[in-house]
Formats: structure tokens, sequence, C-alpha cells
């Protein structure tokens, strides 16, 4: 499987992918509309600050925060583990090894492929995130440019830890249990229900450097400009290292998971 | 083109009765029993060869083509296709070949068919004018022109099993491994796949490997064919030599003028059926002759017609053959 055919085969994976997210529309929506998550925390967050400042979060912080929260949610979450699970217990998958591309290239594809839809959907937070309270986001023009391949990463490393998740159905009969633990802990440890930096010091300070906060808080830091430019960098290279690892991890796992697969059933 | 020698193919599977108490000790204790779904299998097949792979449910058919198109690995044993060892799945191997399962289906639900056709030539890397020419022989061989443009879901399971093997042979595929591709289609839909594989062979000489419940499709696609049974192989050869050899008795099947009296019948043979126009009479090869002639000069007869016993009683006969020894 080389990378050159993947890279050669790509770009149509995504325009296929497209046309899937946008046949399967009416689901999507519902599915973007079930992420109000951060809009929860900040109505009770809001309350909370009323009477004065919470940290360094004024009411208008929050609004700031948990908008961007939800903006990055929508363009880097991604459910592969799903797909994944239910392909590899009906044995659909054997279908993605019978083709000549490695099945979590054409995953990433079709995950991928559903960002401009998502994108469509994220305008108008975008809109009332930059309207209502830009005096709460970064002017920095450099952490700007870094929310690209930040937020970039932050999808890259969400999906390789789904599919890390989903190739452990290869093994055990659902793997969609331990994906709920992991959901769990990633809620609280990402940023995405209460801000790292309001958790009592001796949490934050494991939080700050745990893989979690590359999936969600990094990119929303960068939009706050909290960070200055060279802890920003040293993050970007943190979160990068963490894919790498990601990677190596998952495509170890599915190579001997699929010798046991291909052992045992298929 | 494709090299079997003592192939095993031996699984564990997990045992467990049903009910909560056995749930509970299962999660303990499990039980697991071995199951030898293939056994000690060799063959060859030549390059462009038609061979039909016959067998009860459970008896390995699937299990074998399984392993021959890479998805599962040999418990022991050898195995080559094309040059290459399937369970590499080396990027030459797989654009070699197709496997096509009448219960699978890789078409992409959503959306029209033509999306597919265009995803794998990507996948596939297929020139543009190759592909090209493809889609426009497949599309008037199966009479594809107006499915391709609707989603897969609303097209019937006839219309979805022809682009469904057009798609699996867009890359033009040396071996066509095919497991059970009339599965549930109409008897002028089953010819029509038929006649498609016959096509497909003799225009690009590709090998084909074909299991079918359906005795009508082996009996038409292929001249040779292997029988496979709890595992094991129990013919391999002609298909006329197995009919001959398992069931060497004949059909004479008698359109009668006007009734005729069951005991002017009996002479000739067993009775299968009896009716005012119709009658069948089962005869041993040796009497055959005897019998035609008997048959002539006694019975007012319309049309007389010598048939073997079909095919799927011949296969139940070898199989209780097979068990009873």
């Amino acid at each position: 499987m080389s990378v050159r055919s993947a890279v050669k085969a790509y770009p149509q994976l995504l325009r296929t992918g497209f046309a899937g997210a946008v046949a399967y529309r009416a689901e999507f929506l519902i599915w973007m509309f079930s992420t109000n998550m951060p809009l929860v925390m900040l109505a009770l967050w809001a309350a909370v600050a009323r009477g004065g400042p919470v940290g360094a979060y004024t009411q208008k912080g929050f609004a700031a925060y948990y908008l961007a929260t939800l903006l990055v949610r929508l363009l880097t979450g991604s459910w592969v583990v799903w797909e994944m699970t239910m392909e590899i217990r009906q044995g659909t998958l054997a279908l993605r090894l019978l083709r000549p591309i490695h099945p979590l290239v054409a995953y990433s594809a079709e995950n991928l492929a559903a960002v401009p839809l998502r994108g469509v959907i994220a305008l108008p937070v975008v809109a009332i995130l930059l309207w209502n309270t830009r005096a709460q986001l970064g002017g920095d023009p450099l952490l700007w440019l870094m929310l690209m391949p930040a937020m970039l990463g932050a999808w890259l490393l969400t999906f390789l830890v789904m599919s890390l998740i989903g190739t452990l159905a290869l093994w055990f009969e659902s793997a969609t249990s331990l994906f709920e633990a992991w959901l769990g802990i990633s809620a609280i440890l990402s940023g995405y229900l209460i801000p790292l930096d309001l958790f009592p010091e001796a949490v934050r300070r494991v939080a700050v450097v745990l893989p979690f906060r590359f999936l969600l808080s990094f990119p929303v830091e960068l939009v706050l400009g909290r960070p200055s430019r060279l802890e920003a960098l040293s993050l970007l290279a943190a979160q990068w290292g963490y894919i790498a690892l990601a990677l190596l991890a998952t495509r170890a796992l599915w190579r001997a998971g699929l010798r046991r697969y291909a052992a045992y059933g298929g | 083109m494709i090299e079997v020698e003592r192939l095993r193919k031996w699984y564990r599977v997990h045992q467990r009765a049903p009910g909560l108490a056995a749930a509970l000790r299962s999660l303990f204790r499990r039980r697991y029993e071995t199951v030898k779904a293939v056994d000690d299998v060799s063959f060859s097949i030549a390059s462009g060869e038609r061979v039909g792979f016959l067998g009860p449910n459970g008896a390995g058919k699937t299990t074998t083509l399984k392993v021959l198109s890479g998805l599962l690995h040999p418990t022991e044993g050898r195995v080559a296709v094309a040059g290459f060892t399937p369970k590499d799945r080396a990027r030459g191997f797989l654009q070699q070949i197709t496997l096509v399962m009448g219960q699978k289906q890789q078409l992409l639900w959503d959306l029209p068919p033509s999306e597919t056709f265009l995803l794998n030539r990507a996948i596939y890397d297929i020139p543009r004018a190759q592909y090209e020419a493809t889609v426009a022989e497949l599309t008037e061989l199966l009479d594809l022109a107006p499915l391709l443009g609707k989603p897969t879901r609303q097209l019937s399971l006839g219309e979805r099993m022809k682009c469904e093997l057009a798609v699996a042979l867009l890359h033009r595929p040396k071996v066509l491994f095919l497991d059970e591709p009339t599965i549930g289609l109409d008897v002028s839909m089953q010819a029509t796949v038929r006649g498609f594989v016959r096509a497909y062979n003799e225009r690009f000489g590709a090998t084909v490997l074909l299991t079918s419940h359906y005795m009508e499709d082996v009996a038409a696609l292929c001249p040779r064919v292997m029988v496979i049974d709890r595992g094991r192989l129990i013919y391999d050869g002609g298909l006329a030599e197995l009919v001959r050899r398992v069931r060497p008795d004949k059909r004479m099947l008698l359109r009668l003028g006007k009734p005729v009296d069951r005991r002017d019948l009996e002479p000739l043979g067993t009775i299968i059926e009896h009716g005012d126009a119709v009658a069948v009479i089962q005869v041993s090869q040796e009497a055959l002759q005897s019998a035609v002639a008997r048959a002539l000069s006694t019975l007012p007869l319309h049309d007389l017609t010598v048939e073997d016993p079909p095919l799927e009683e011949v296969m139940r006969d070898l199989f209780a053959q097979g068990r009873a020894a």
C-alpha cells in the first residue's frame, strides 16, 4: 500500500466522501445540532459570572471560550469508532480490505470530507463569536496563523484516537464502551466542559500536559490569544508529537488486530 | 494461476449455552471448540479456467475463497494466486483479483453506482482511457445505462447485483472469486449474470472460481467442478463425469399421446412421475437402450427424451455417500 498511490487517490476519496455527507444531510444536521454542550455550559457559567469574574473569565470571557469550543468541536469532531465497530462486527470490513488502499486512509477521507458541510453550520457560530466577544479574542496574527495547523492537528489526533479505539473491535466484540469512557474523561480533561485553567492547581498541572488538551483546548487557547508566541510554538510541537505517537500506536495495533482478524474470522 | 497445497483453515469457536447462567459462566471460563473449516485441500486452476465450487452450507467454500483473496490467513499449507501470496495483500495482488459476495456490497448505499465507479477508478489508479472503455463495455453488456445515476438504495436486488459486478470488474481483474453471485435473483437475472461472467471470462481470459447454490449456474458456466464437504475436497473434475459417477442412471421423459396404464410403464424402469400427458422413468445406464426401444414400440408417444438426473439430486446423493462412508 504505497503512500504515493494513497495520496493520488485522496482527492477523489474526499469528493466521494463529500457527496456522501451531502446525501446524508438530514442526519447530519441533527447530529450537528446535538453538539450543544458548550452552549449549556455557557449558560451555566454566565450565570455564575454575573456576580463577578471567575478566575480570568468574565461573562463575555465565558461566551468567547464556549463559542470557540463549539467551533473547534464542530470542525474537528470524529466518530469513526461507530463505523469501524459496525463494519468489523458485520464483516463488511472485508470489502475495504479487498481494495488496494489502507482502510484507515479511506476512513480519514470520509471523515475529513464532511468538514466543508460542518463549516456551513459553524459559520453562524463564528459570526457571533467575532461580533459579540471581539474584545476577548487574541490580537496576535501569528497565533491566528498557528490556528490552522492546530485545528488540523486536533482533527487528526481525534481521528487517530478514534481509530485506535475502533481497532480494538478487532479483538473485542464491542469497543464502544471503552469509547464512552474515553468520551467522559476527554470531556473533562480537554476543556470541553470547563476551561482547564479553572481546575485546582494540581489537576490543572496534569491536564495541560496530557494529550486531551490538544484535542480541543489548545486551538481554543489560540483563538483567545492566551499563550505567548513561544508557548504556542512549543504547544504546537507537543500536539504534533502526540500525533506521531498516536499514528505509530494505531498502525501497530491495526497490524496486530488484522493478523488476529485474519486468523479467527473475517 | 491459482495453486493451493494442503490448505488447512481451523477456527477456534467460542461455545456458549443459552441463558443467563451460561452467559455469566462464560464471562469467567470460555469453552472453545476447533472447527476445521478447510482441512487438507489441494488443487490448482489454470489461467482462464471457469471452475464451480460446490458444497453444502458450511462446507468451507467461502472460507477457501477468503483465504484465496487474502482476507484469512491459512492455518497451514501454501497458497499462491497470480504469483502472489494472498495474505500479504500486496497492492499488485489486490489489483489483479476481485471477490464478489452476493450477500455483501461495496456500492455506496446513498449514492449512485457511478460514484462508486469514480471512487474505484481512483483507488485502483485506472488510466482514464481504460476506465472509459471498461465502463462503456460493462454498461453495454449489463445494460447499466438507466441505473448508474440512481441512488443504490433505490435499485432492485437484480439491478444492484449488476452494478455490483460492474464495480468489481472495473479494474479488469485477472482472477474472479464469485461467492453466490446470483443469490436471491430471479431466473432471468441469473441467466444475465451467468452470460456476463462467461463473456468477461472469454473477453479477458480471466480465471473464474464460483460458488453457487443454483446448480444451473454451475452447469451453464463451469466445465470443471470441485466439490467440498466438511472441509475436504471430495471431487475435482468434469461436471459430466461427476454426474456419471454418482448417478449412472438416466431419466426417460415421455410425452404421451393419451393416458396409459401404470402397468404398461412398470417394465421400463422405476416410475418417478406418472401423469396423463407426461411420465418420467428412471432407467439404469445398461438398460437404457432396450427401455427406449420398448417405449417406442409399445406406448402412444408424442416425444421421448433422455436426460441426466437433476444436479440437485446428484449432489444430494454425493454428500449422502460421503457421509455414509
